[in-house]
């Protein structure tokens, strides 16, 4: 149930929903350089999708983010298989990866890596099981 | 084809990503797991080939060089297990579609069935220590799944005494595997090897030993052997027929390849003790299995406690350590998975007529099911190890062995099993099969038609197998060369 007078928290959440996503959304990203990767960032965004449903209720939640976490899941695999299997079409050993530096108009010299891809797949993998877990536990009677 | 030998590994684990998507669609469930399935095994097969005719495959993923990456390496002892894993996958999957339910396949049967055999083909062909621990944990994990798939009481009760006992010895595996990565520094299972025999020129040192002892706990504990088989009896008796058959056949004996491969890749230095332990443990398991089998009146324990007895005399033929025993442990170890599976299918039927698996319960099943009833008299025979069938051939080497290795006593044992093993499944053919009809008066025949050809399959392969015995031992004792020469297999990875 939703409750009524829940609005310091609803607007904290406003506000926090943002910079929790922004931040995992950076650590995915520079898990390359620095600490951080797929893993830990898939948790905090799973931690900020939690941070929703404790201010709402599942049903709304469900209306916010109308997805299928199992079906994320699964998407998150075939993203990472995906992504080593296509060293299967070049011939070359299974989780070859490559990397090559793109000049983008705005944020200039960029080295793009398919370990990205691998690791966006282990970031979807993260959230849909953690979100599986929490929802079907929660959802339970 | 660089990439051949990861196929048996891609193609079920593509194959469960995408069934996890259709999971309310059961039509499109069962053809794709169908082709995956058919797939995998034309890609073993022509592994086998491969490794037949150009020696041990290995495959270095992400082109990082052997000790430093994951290899992946197949040489003949791991290419026949995963043909006959397939083979296994294919006919179990077959039964699961008359017999799961649709309950089951509409809560991931199909997917999670596929990354079962994800984990089996990959600790066969994985050629890294930590690598081995994952494929044992993709495997275990699914294996929770399946069995308490359906949600019966006896299946949540198992399921938390074989969840506890998995999760404790994975974690000794893991500790294991520190210890052994603290002495020798390394991961890849070739270049263990090679530190392994540069450590022990003079004589394998105490560290080692006690190492070899915590992974002969690890894998005993997986694989069921002497005093670490407690969990077993219970554990497989509560899950469907078509996945009991699944870890009937393929669990145990992923743990028998891993104690056989560490053995003899890192751990023949110091054989006096090692392999005499190794050797004493397998007659154990030997003796306690054929009491197990011919103490219980359930269909079921028969059949379970019959895994321990094959379990004992495979190791007891990799423990002999001899070409002639080796060559025996292989040949006996595709018999068993085969055999196996076609019991524990053809125990499926027994309780899907009789609703029980009591065989005090029940007699003359002859009349109205002819067919079945011979299947099982050839299975049964071929489990004995009757000359013709398959088990024969393996069983014979492994004493043949046995003797030159002047064992007398141990390989006397493995013979008179086989006779108390002939007398436990009989005993199941006798009283289940022959005498009066007494169960089926009145009632209508529970129609078996199209469960009964999976385990037809399993049984024709298995007297093919017996009867063209010099078709396949070029390949056994390929297979056998590799586990006596540690060396080649070293060779073949690190490219020297």
């Amino acid at each position: 149930m939703r409750q009524p007078n829940n609005m310091i928290l609803e607007t904290a959440l406003k506000l926090l929903l943002f910079f929790i996503v922004l931040f995992s959304i950076y650590i995915f990203t520079a898990g390359h350089y620095y600490p951080g990767g797929g893993f830990i960032g898939g948790l905090m965004t799973a931690g900020a999708i939690v941070l929703l449903l404790i201010t709402y209720d599942i049903k709304t939640v469900q209306k916010i983010l109308p997805v299928d976490y199992r079906i994320v899941t699964a998407i998150g695999l075939l993203f990472s298989i995906g992504t080593s299997a296509g060293a299967l079409f070049f011939n070359v050993p299974f989780l070859t990866h490559v990397f090559t530096h793109v000049e983008v108009p705005v944020l200039g010299d960029l080295a793009l890596h398919t370990a990205t891809i691998f690791d966006l797949g282990v970031y979807f993998v993260v959230i849909g099981v953690t979100m599986t877990i929490i929802l079907t536990i929660g959802e339970d009677e | 084809m660089t990439n051949l030998i990861i196929l048996p590994i891609l193609i079920p684990l593509l194959t469960g990503a995408v069934l996890i998507c259709l999971n309310k669609r059961i039509m499109a469930q069962r053809v794709i797991a169908v082709l995956s399935s058919i797939g995998t095994m034309i890609a073993a097969f022509f592994i086998i080939q491969k490794v037949h005719r150009d020696g041990i495959q290995s495959l270095n993923m992400g082109s990082w060089d052997a000790p430093f990456g994951i290899t992946l390496v197949s040489d003949m002892f791991s290419a026949l297990l995963v043909f006959t894993t397939s083979i296994i996958a294919f006919v179990c999957l077959i039964y699961s579609f008359k017999s799961i339910g649709e309950e089951s396949e509409k809560y991931y049967y199909y997917p999670v069935f596929n990354f079962l055999i994800v984990g089996v083909n990959g600790a066969f062909t994985t050629g890294d220590l930590f690598n081995l621990f994952v494929f044992f944990e993709v495997m275990l994990m699914s294996s929770y799944v399946l069995l308490v798939l359906g949600g019966t009481k006896i299946q949540l009760r198992e399921s938390i005494k074989y969840l506890l006992v998995n999760i404790i010895s994975s974690a000794l595996f893991v500790i294991a595997v520190a210890y052994l990565y603290s002495v020798v520094g390394t991961l890849n299972m070739a270049h263990i090897s090679e530190r392994i025999s540069k450590i022990s020129e003079n004589g394998m040192p105490g560290i080692l030993t006690v190492i070899a002892m915590m992974f002969l706990i690890v894998f005993g504990l997986k694989g069921a052997i002497f005093p670490l088989f407690f969990w077993m009896p219970g554990s497989y008796f509560a899950p469907p027929a078509p996945v009991l058959a699944l870890f009937g056949a393929l669990l145990t004996k992923v743990g028998v390849y891993s104690i056989t491969r560490t053995y003899t890749l890192f751990f023949y230095h110091d054989i006096d003790f090692t392999f005499q332990i190794l050797s004493i443990l397998s007659v154990l398991s030997i003796v306690v299995g054929v009491i197990g089998a011919l103490a219980y009146w359930d269909v079921k324990k028969i059949i379970i406690y019959n895994i321990i007895v094959a379990v004992g005399v495979i190791l007891y033929g990799v423990s002999v350590l001899n070409p002639n025993s080796l060559t025996g442990a292989v040949y006996y170890l595709v018999h068993d998975m085969i055999i196996k599976a076609g019991l524990f299918l053809l125990v499926g039927i027994l309780i899907i007529i009789t609703g029980t698996s009591n065989l005090k319960q029940f007699s003359g099943l002859m009349r109205h099911y002819p067919g079945l009833a011979w299947t099982f008299f050839i299975a049964a025979l071929a489990l004995a190890g009757i000359p013709p069938l398959s088990g024969f051939v393996g069983k014979l080497l492994i004493v043949q062995g046995g003797f030159e290795g002047k064992s007398y006593i141990s390989a006397g044992i493995v013979l008179l099993s086989s006779l108390l093993v002939l007398f436990s499944v009989m005993k199941i053919f006798i009283n289940g099969f022959w005498g009066q009809d007494q169960t089926l008066h009145g009632e209508e025949k529970p129609p078996v038609k199209w469960l009964l050809i999976s385990p037809v399959i399993m049984v024709a392969i298995s007297a093919f197998y017996g009867v063209n015995s010099e078709v396949f031992l070029p390949y056994i004792s390929q297979a056998a060369d590799t586990l006596a020469n540690p060396d080649h297999y070293i060779k073949a990875v690190l490219k020297e």
